[in-house]
């Protein structure tokens, strides 16, 4: 056994950190030096520069234009852009729909649909949840009406994150009523220009705007814009689900929030000493750090099992848990280093540390990490049942 | 980066699974617990004979030169049925030897106890010093033919039935070194002491002559140092194997009882405890491995982090796993009569010994590289 990158991927690792220095747009890294939230603009901007690199789709093959990275190295991109900060990158396209599409659609789907998605010139966003399909997704009710070469859609969906900004919309949406629930979902694409279609974004807790609502009134969708099989959606939907499990954990960001922290700490003064050398704190620090270390680790694990080919082990199945639990206990202990700045909202310069200004909204929107991308009770769920054998009990 | 077992050590594994399996199931380390001396000698030479009590020294001193990866994999294995052998006892003191002494004093103490004749123990601890090893008031001053040393030494793990001991002293010119301290000899008195965890341990008193080839020449700082941190390795090893077994007592448990008309492993509450034991026991096992993995390498540095990490964690996980695993199995949980118990006290001994996580947070935040480019 070993914890050492090989030379070669070592070799990337400087060749991603060069590419850092060269290209990451100097306009942007006073932001990126703080965690200040970035535009949509700015998200796109460095998109359009990934892509030129060729590495904004690091896992998608060869053949419908990602880079050809193995594993290895396709993480340690992923750790180097979270430890530089850099705006990350709408998943709905890159790493949702866009495999969906490679894996399931039609070749003109992938021709008309992949090009657009790499390059940013077409912007995703997706339609799983509704008001009453949250958690128990499969009793969404959004209904397409089959009208022979159309379906005409009727319902809502939310937490359409980026939908003010986005061109299409993936959706799961109900082609048979009278089928068991996840059978009669289909996978369906919808221009967002379609008429009948309403977007109203609204604020998250944390003050920003990342969510919207979205409403559908007789919008017809043609069928060749079905994914898969019709009434085949929720298999194409469960299969998005597994994809890149050894980046879930965010493993990057948090030990980027630690350091924000530790710098923070180094920065506050408590009489003749800061907080860094202050032993409640210092202690506090030090147990989360070695909480990220634990998971840091359990990931390498994941990692090398994939490099190797292997199905994801055990390890993997919790990353998503403890990650975004790590991610909240970081931003918890910023707050409390902070002390009275914790009160600043959206702070003018200087009434706090420039460091300090985005923590108590990013701590806000974060309570999201737990709920997002299946709630960390929904995850525990699939363990009992699928690794511990728990479900089949009476 | 690599995970994986190699053939060797899968083959390390088995054979340590077919013994715990076979010769030393959990009843045996029961049955023991009221016995003298705690554990049998002659299984102490079947674990010689398998090569077990060798398995990280070198060839030279009849050892087999494998890593503390191997160690590591091997103690996993024998926590799960803990198995009452003073195998860590041993290994941390001979560690000691080899890395201080030279190559006669590895042929005078460390072969017999590689080829399981004789069992050691490393005498560290004292009063004043919890668990800094260089905090001591233990004496080593120059004698007619060698040393006199004088003090005492606390709870040395299985220091009640080893032939030698390991003992670390501060020498007049402020420097701490290590000695071979036959148990037996004149004015040495070893008291012993139950544990909590069913096992021995002994409080030694020091006032006796030791030879000068007594004396091991290495840093012997260094050389405690890393045989502390090999024993906060095997204690996480250790640590691991208890918690898988708890682990899988607990869900065979969950599946088997019955209240309210259903078996309580349907209830959600309960799945999702153990889904968290589940959890901290791949989380422990993550960490297991680093830390082996980097006592085997030359980064001092790394080597720290990993270690304290390490044992850090098995103080917050393997706490919890095993608490759990009692509070799951309510009530027949806390009987003497009922295994989980006594995987439990295995649990607290081990985070008691090689360090706590106090200990081993300090360390942690004390290396430069916790505050290094702020």
């Amino acid at each position: 056994m070993d914890l050492a990158f090989s030379p070669e991927h070592t070799k990337f690792r400087d060749e991603v950190r060069a590419f850092l220095a060269a290209s990451f747009p100097a306009h942007l890294r006073p932001k990126a030096e703080i965690d200040a939230l970035f535009e949509h603009d700015e998200i796109m901007e460095w998109h359009r520069v990934l892509y030129q690199k060729g590495w904004a789709a690091p896992h998608w093959p060869v053949a419908h234009g990602g880079p050809g990275l193995d594993a290895t190295s396709r993480f340690i991109l992923n750790d180097e852009l979270e430890e530089a900060a850099t705006p990350a990158l709408s998943p709905f396209g890159l790493v949702m729909v866009g495999p969906a599409i490679i894996e399931f659609g039609t070749p003109d789907q992938q021709r008309r649909f992949l090009p657009k998605i790499l390059s940013g010139d077409e912007v995703w966003c997706q339609g799983y949840s509704e008001p009453n399909a949250g958690s128990d997704l499969a009793s969404l009710k959004t209904s397409a009406e089959d009208t022979g070469s159309h379906f005409v859609i009727n319902g809502q969906k939310t937490w359409t994150t980026h939908a003010q900004y986005a061109d299409w919309i993936f959706c799961l949406v109900r082609t048979d009523t009278r089928a068991k629930k996840q059978s009669g979902i289909t996978f369906l694409l919808i221009d967002l220009k379609t008429p009948g279609v309403t977007v109203k974004p609204f604020l998250t807790i944390g003050g920003t705007p990342a969510f919207s609502e979205t409403w559908f009134d007789n919008v017809k969708v043609p069928k060749q814009n079905v994914v898969g099989e019709i009434n085949g959606g929720w298999t194409v939907a469960k299969a998005l689900l597994g994809h890149e499990r050894t980046q879930i954990a965010a493993v990057g960001v948090t030990g980027r929030t630690i350091r924000k922290c530790k710098r923070i700490a180094a920065r506050t003064r408590l009489g003749d000493h800061t907080l860094l050398e202050d032993p409640v704190f210092r202690d506090k620090l030090a147990r989360l750090e070695i909480r990220h270390r634990s998971l840091e680790m359990a990931n390498w694990r994941a990692l090398a099992g994939a490099q190797l080919g292997h199905a994801p082990g055990p390890e993997s199945s919790f990353l998503k848990i403890r990650g975004s639990e790590l991610v909240q206990q970081s931003y918890e202990l910023a707050m409390e280093l902070m002390g009275h700045d914790a009160l600043a909202w959206f702070p003018d310069p200087g009434v706090v540390l420039d460091l300090e200004a985005s923590v108590a909204s990013l701590f806000c929107y974060l309570r999201a990490a737990t709920i997002y991308g299946g709630s960390n009770e929904i995850q525990r769920n699939i363990i009992a049942k699928q690794i511990l054998g728990l479900g089949s009990l009476g | 980066m690599n995970f994986e077992l190699t053939e060797d050590q899968r083959m390390l594994v088995e054979a340590a699974q077919g013994f715990t399996r076979k010769q030393s199931p959990v009843a045996r380390m029961r049955k023991l617990r009221d016995d003298a001396i705690g554990w049998s000698p002659e299984v102490w030479r079947q674990m010689a004979d398998l090569g077990w009590l060798g398995l990280v020294f070198p060839e030279a001193a009849g050892g087999l030169g494998g890593s503390f990866v191997d160690l590591a994999l091997l103690l996993e294995q024998l926590g799960t049925t803990l198995v009452p052998e003073p195998i860590v006892a041993s290994l941390v003191a001979g560690v000691a030897i080899a890395e201080a002494g030279d190559a006669a004093q590895h042929q005078a103490h460390l072969t017999p106890m590689i080829e399981g004749k004789a069992s050691l123990a490393l005498a560290w601890a004292e009063l004043d010093g919890r668990y800094d090893p260089a905090r001591i008031a233990t004496r080593a001053e120059r004698a007619s033919g060698g040393y006199r040393l004088t003090g005492h030494k606390r709870f040395v793990l299985d220091g009640h039935a080893a032939r030698q001991l390991v003992v670390s002293a501060a020498e007049p010119g402020g420097g701490l070194a290590l000695f071979v301290v036959d148990a037996g000899a004149p004015g040495v008195t070893v008291q012993p002491v139950r544990t909590l965890d069913g096992r021995r341990a002994a409080m030694i008193a020091l006032d006796t002559e030791v030879a000068a080839d007594r004396r091991l020449g290495g840093d012997g700082r260094a050389a405690l140092e890393r045989a502390l941190d090999l024993g906060a390795v095997a204690a996480c090893a250790e640590g691991v194997g208890i918690m898988r077994a708890v682990f899988a007592m607990t869900t065979e448990y969950l599946k088997t009882r019955e209240q309210f008309g259903a078996k309580i492993g349907s209830f959600q509450v309960l799945q999702h405890r153990a889904v968290d034991m589940f959890i901290e026991t791949e989380l422990m096992y993550s960490m297991l491995l680093a830390a082996a993995i980097r006592l085997d390498g030359d980064d001092l540095a790394e080597r720290v982090a990993a270690v304290t990490s390490a044992k850090v964690q098995l103080a917050e996980s393997g706490r919890y796993v095993t608490q759990q695993a009692i509070q799951l199995h309510g009530g027949i949980g806390i009987t003497d009569e009922h295994d989980v118990g006594l995987y439990f006290k295995r649990m607290l001994a081990l985070n008691a010994s090689f360090g706590d996580a106090q200990h081993h947070l300090a360390r942690f935040a004390a290396r430069p590289g916790f505050t290094a480019n702020l």
